[in-house]
């Protein structure tokens, strides 16, 4: 059949990927015999039992989106990339959401009749709070990203292991959160006079903590319980997490058991370590900056798949800001010569994904794609040329590390060459 | 909502509006933690130290521990060649933690250190360490990157007032960092305001 040859044809042709279809496909013989592909009927009689479960429902077989260990990664972490690639819409299912883990460790195991959450510090009255108490609380579903301070970093100044959205882009997530907001918590807590930042801090083995301005916090920042529609999965913080809408991703913190409400940051490692290391503020570095700019990316086509004719494609990718909600998103399919305005997916949420649409009639000519997008405060996502700028480096010598890269928010320029075949054209 | 905005109008009842305002407990659930609960988690270590449990340490029993618990990990003295951060520089004394960009390196307040090591090290055995031991290898980090002398004690009077060589590499130095960042130090158009002026260096 036509169309599931061009949606195969879509997807990145990496080695690797190419070994877990056959694995699916091996898998497949089991169940319903040797086919080809192209033997592929859209009627079937074959039971899908691979896929089946009355109790937890799973992909089809067909689908192969899992997620990929990122590259260049320090060796003592472990992180897992989204595959936005084929993603539609702007949920990004909980078994795909990104992670960022230490030692390669599993999540911790936490039972939620004995988790607590302690509320103290500069309040008239500290509160602790069984997981049921909670939910009891007014509850709150909002969509929102978290992204990761390290996304769309290219170490070493090449873009070697980078090819793809999920390895530009894929440190970032967007979900369904639902959970008690941390200014209802500290309304019944009571503030103090004094009361300036929280501390808070998880029940994981090495308690990651960070310091959150108060106004933040008191804002939209939520303890979350609920991710799509079920429980924060253990990856996410199971029981509870902390989710700090449009901020870089250290303050979501995991597995959330105190909130202490203090006078001053507490300068910890999460404060000290995750600043701006940039040229043009001669060694010294840029800390509290914490909300991302807007951002978008063409995830369809991206680095990595084929289109497999020329002929009409619908240009899709996401776009968002921590700056709230994404007012508009433009595309250029001519190397930036002209931009025109995408369609955007209502509803537009703040500080969450926006999926956007743009329809192109590929000629069949070399052609370099790509988004820039505007948020409700009129920022608008920066070239390469003016991120160089804004950080100090020389036009051209933009050579960001995993030590100092953060908070990148460039335009994503893919190339289509004659052949079809789209790459990573950053730094081409 | 639209009921309490109605209250709180100019020229109605002050007291009233100040009332809805006032942060009166609204659900009534949980309850109060004893002071022993709070005591047991309450382990972020403020700038100041007031969280710093009794107990000290010096270079004297840091060093061995190091070797006995960190090393593995951080290499010979901390000059790295393991999986984790290097925390000395390999190039003698005077260093890492002050010159080396990236995590977990980059301290300005010794009680950050101390935080650390206590609440995250060593990997696999959290919380192993005594306090004691911690200001003990906390000593031994800070004497190798020549911050204090060999024969410091660290405790809790002593540690925070360890002056960090970074202490003023970041900006805005104050944490009132509203302040120094009126102007969103990512928009090209504060290049050379706040935070990013060069007189705020």
């Amino acid at each position: 059949m036509d169309a599931n040859e061009k949606s195969t044809e879509l997807k990145p042709s990496s080695r690797r990927r190419f070994l877990r279809q056959s694995a699916a496909l091996a898998g497949l013989a089991t169940v319903g015999g040797v086919r080809s592909a192209h033997a592929q009927k859209s009627e079937s009689r074959v039971p899908d039992e691979r896929s089946f479960s009355s109790f937890y429902g799973v992909p089809s077989h067909f689908e192969n989106n899992v997620r990929e260990i990122a590259p260049n990664q320090y060796p003592h972490m472990l992180s897992a990339l989204t595959p936005h690639q084929d993603s539609v819409g702007i949920i990004t299912p909980s078994a795909l959401h990104f992670l960022n883990l230490r030692n390669h460790d599993a999540p911790p195991s936490i039972d939620p009749q004995q988790h607590r959450l302690l509320i103290h510090g500069l309040v008239d009255r500290p509160l602790i709070y069984t997981m049921d108490e909670l939910k009891r609380l007014p509850a709150v579903s909002r969509v929102h990203f978290i992204e990761c301070r390290g996304n769309t970093i290219w170490p070493g100044g090449n873009h070697s292991g980078f090819r793809t959205v999920q390895e530009t882009h894929g440190k970032m997530s967007c979900s369904e959160w639902t959970g008690v907001l941390v200014s209802t918590l500290l309304r019944e807590a009571g503030l103090q006079k004094e009361a300036k930042w929280i501390i808070a801090e998880g029940a994981d083995a090495g308690h990651h903590v960070k310091s959150i301005p108060i106004e933040m916090a008191m804002d939209d920042f939520m303890v979350a319980y609920g991710q799509n529609g079920e429980a924060v999965r253990p990856e996410q913080g199971y029981p509870i997490r902390m989710v700090a809408p449009g901020s870089v991703g250290i303050f979501n913190v995991k597995y959330l058991r105190r909130i202490k409400v203090v006078d001053q940051p507490y300068m910890l490692a999460a404060e000290n370590t995750y600043a701006d290391a940039r040229p043009n503020l001669q060694g010294k570095r840029l800390w509290f900056n914490f909300y991302w700019q807007p951002k978008s990316v063409i995830t369809r086509p991206s680095g990595g798949q084929r289109l497999p004719s020329p002929g009409f494609y619908q240009i899709t990718g996401l776009a968002w800001s921590g700056g709230g909600v994404i007012r508009k998103v433009e595309v250029s399919t001519d190397a930036g010569k002209t931009w025109k305005d995408a369609r955007l997916q209502e509803p537009v949420h703040s500080k969450a994904f926006c999926r956007f649409f743009f329809d192109w009639t590929w000629d069949g000519q070399e052609a370099v794609i790509q988004s820039r997008c505007t948020d409700e405060q009129g920022d608008v996502q920066k070239s390469l040329d003016e991120f160089g700028e804004l950080w100090g480096y020389k036009p051209g010598s933009i050579d960001m590390n995993r030590d100092t890269g953060a908070m990148v928010n460039v335009i994503q320029p893919w190339k289509v060459d004659r052949e079809g075949r789209v790459e990573n054209a950053l730094l081409t | 909502m639209r009921y309490l905005l109605n209250l709180c109008m100019p020229g109605l009842a002050l007291a009233m509006c100040v009332g809805a305002q006032a942060q009166g407990p609204t659900y009534k659930l949980g309850r109060t933690p004893t002071s022993e609960e709070i005591r047991a988690w309450d382990i972020a270590i403020s700038p100041d130290g007031k969280e710093l449990p009794p107990g000290s340490g010096s270079t004297e029993e840091g060093i061995p521990l190091f070797a006995q618990k960190c090393m593995r990990c951080h290499g010979p003295g901390g000059r790295g060649g393991g999986v984790a951060g290097v925390f000395v520089s390999p190039t003698g004394p005077g260093g890492a933690i002050v010159t080396q960009k990236g995590p977990p390196n980059n301290f300005p307040l010794a009680t950050t250190l101390w935080d650390a090591i206590n609440r995250s090290m060593p990997r696999y055995q959290e919380g192993s360490l005594t306090a004691s031991q911690v200001y003990a290898v906390t000593a031994a980090l800070l004497y190798w990157n020549g911050v204090i002398q060999e024969n410091d004690v660290m405790d809790a009077k002593s540690l925070p007032k360890v002056q960090m060589p970074s202490r003023n590499s970041f900006v805005p130095l104050h944490p009132d960092y509203k302040k120094y960042m009126d102007c969103n130090p990512n928009r090209l158009k504060c290049l050379n305001q706040g935070v990013l002026a060069p007189t705020e260096k």
